[in-house]
């Protein structure tokens, strides 16, 4: 086990680069640089906030770091250990520690299953010992945890509204009883008293689980309000990088300046 | 899902007369050898070309008039008053098997011989054409359900694979497609018969033979929008965050993307199908499709090329025509209802 002073995550000079083709054999003609020399660090059990305008990156960083797109270059470090260009089957283990949940609560689950099966996946795939009867307490449990009633197990998606199906997908990325949460913008399509909820519901599962979350959003006060530390993106590199206290009270980069004056005062 | 889907159908008026039309005309193909009073290769050479004959009540029962040839030159035939054959139900005949298993000596109905109950009149060889017609809708109506079988497992497969991998097998996979559909239908049909024609010699090995060219043909468009479809699934939130649960490439198209295509499946299925009757009935039609003794509407179509069946009126040989005609509607019909039922949204958002 890595000494505990190691931190979770360390992101170095992280680039993803999307290749922009053309042609019939898909020759290359130019790249979109989405993430360009980013570095940050996150702590055990704290949140790091990543805050930046639409395209500025922030999505491609969360999805690098769990394999959902491939980094071009630089290193992801995960516990100590190096991932950034692990094959699959390699980095399979890390998927049980590392999640995500989606922005998008109506598209982020599969209309066609019940929310048994949604979440029951996950279990399969990490916990193939299980039997149904436990697959289906577990899953009971499971939606305790996030506020919703084991009942709800049953049913399909579409019975369900945004907050609530925000918080099955919680549960989803519960499931496998992950380190390491990327929040890619959870709440950014709720409602705002919603959002409060959920917000909340995420501070209360990481004080009891220990959990670590990597909070991607575009909504300054909403990561002021559940980050230690802030990263402010822009065009694909981290101009700004401080505790949340600090850029709120004195941000230095104009952007970051900018991005605080856009957030409307009543 | 599909019960929901079934009931939808039910409620609306065209849906529900189309979907149990279709469902006797595939229970009569299934039942063909019962219901038929003869076999398709029961001919009478004295009752060439002769009209439907009239079934009347007489003396308590059902029974068909009796006719006589006036004029042998014009196939005209003329009703003897006072005479009929009663019609005799489940009656005795040649024992034959029932789907090659269940030994049956008994058809539906029938009349004694010589007299012959021709309700839809007979052929050039006093055939019954009646009888033809079931026997026919066999194949006539089965080669649509095989084919779409055949076509949607290569389209769901190959479209599905090109969709969620992309890159060159994409590429190469939709090229194959285009080179497919760039060729006229009916000249690759009839390149591909010539060519594949010394593999399959049997009489029963030309029905596959047909099934796999209309299917080799057809798998292209199924494949293009599936692809389409899957592309546009693919960048689903769910679809990541099965990944992100490290579930497998197999599983993930099984699981996650197959059964968000499964409306759009029904729909266009339902809407091909007529595309295979089509192309079967054109095939034997050109003489290069089902061949005899076998028989489809198609191939029956091919025997009133005569010009004397159009100079005498010989109507009721154009009944497969008919028949090629309403399954063919019937499917469009019901095709355009499920979709109505399936597009709002195409359900995958609810």
């Amino acid at each position: 086990m890595p000494s505990t002073t190691t931190p979770l995550l360390q992101v170095e000079n992280l680039k993803v680069h999307f290749p922009i083709t053309a042609g019939l054999l898909q020759r290359r003609v130019g790249e979109v640089k989405a993430v360009d020399d980013v570095s940050f660090t996150i702590e055990r059990g704290t949140t790091v906030g990543l805050v930046g305008e639409s395209g500025s990156g922030k999505t491609t960083i969360g999805r690098a770091l769990i394999r959902l797109v491939n980094p071009t270059g630089g290193t992801i470090r995960y516990n100590g250990k190096d991932i950034t260009f692990l094959r699959e089957s390699q980095f399979r283990p890390y998927r049980k520690k590392i999640q995500i949940i989606f922005q998008d609560p109506y598209n982020s689950l599969n209309p066609r299953l019940t929310i048994f099966k949604i979440i029951s996946e996950a279990l399969e795939i990490h916990f193939p010992a299980m039997g149904l009867e436990q697959r289906r307490a577990r899953v009971a449990e499971l939606l305790g945890k996030v506020g919703l009633k084991p009942e709800h197990m049953d049913r399909y998606p579409h019975e369900f509204s945004g907050g609530q199906r925000q918080r099955i997908g919680i549960a989803r990325a519960l499931a496998v009883e992950p380190e390491f949460i990327v929040c890619d913008e959870p709440v950014s399509a709720l409602d705002v008293s919603v959002q409060a909820q959920i917000v909340n519901l995420l501070q209360d599962l990481q004080e009891e689980l220990g959990l670590t979350y990597l909070f991607i959003a575009h909504d300054l006060a909403v990561v002021e309000h559940i980050s230690d530390f802030v990263l402010v993106m822009n065009q694909g590199k981290i101009v700004e990088a401080a505790t949340a206290d600090a850029i709120y009270q004195n941000p230095q980069d104009p952007y970051t300046k900018r991005l605080l004056d856009a957030v409307p005062k009543i | 899902m599909t019960s929901d889907l079934l009931h939808q159908i039910l409620r609306r008026r065209a849906g529900a007369f189309c979907l149990v039309a279709l469902i006797l005309f595939y229970v009569a193909a299934f039942f063909a050898p019962l219901l038929a009073p003869y076999a398709t290769s029961d001919q009478d050479l004295t009752k060439t070309y002769h009209p439907p004959t009239g079934v009347v009540w007489h003396e308590g029962q059902l029974a068909v008039r009796l006719y006589k040839l006036v004029d042998p030159t014009c196939a005209k035939y003329e009703a003897e008053p006072g005479q009929f054959a009663p019609i005799h139900f489940w009656v005795k005949a040649p024992t034959y098997h029932f789907l090659g298993l269940i030994p049956v000596s008994h058809r539906l109905f029938g009349v004694e011989a010589p007299a012959r109950l021709y309700l839809l009149g007979s052929d050039e060889t006093g055939r019954d054409v009646f009888s033809r017609l079931l026997y026919g809708s066999r194949v006539s109506l089965t080669i649509g359900l095989i084919g779409i079988l055949i076509t949607t497992v290569i389209g769901l497969t190959v479209g599905g694979l090109a969709g969620y991998f992309g890159g060159v097998f994409d590429s190469v996979a939709m090229r194959g497609t285009e080179l497919i559909m760039a060729i006229p239908g009916l000249y690759l049909i009839i390149a591909l018969r010539a060519a594949l024609a010394k593999y399959f010699d049997d009489s029963d090995q030309i029905f596959i033979l047909i099934v796999v060219i209309l299917s080799f043909i057809g798998w292209a468009g199924t494949a293009r929008v599936i692809r389409g479809l899957t592309l546009s699934l693919r960048n689903r939130p769910f679809i990541y965050a099965a990944e992100a649960l490290g579930q497998g490439p197999v599983t993930i198209l099984w699981k996650h993307l197959f059964p968000n295509l499964f409306s759009y499946l029904i729909v266009t299925s339902m809407l091909s199908i007529p595309g295979y009757i089509l192309g079967e009935a054109a095939l034997s039609f050109l003489g290069i499709g089902i061949q005899e003794p076998s028989t489809s509407w198609g191939l029956m179509l091919s025997q009133v090329q005569d010009l004397k069946v159009f100079m005498l009126n010989f109507w009721w040989l154009l009944t497969p025509g008919l028949a090629i005609f309403i399954t063919v509607i019937l499917f469009n019909v019901l095709g355009d209802v499920v979709r109505d039922i399936v597009d709002p949204k195409l359900k995958t958002q609810v």
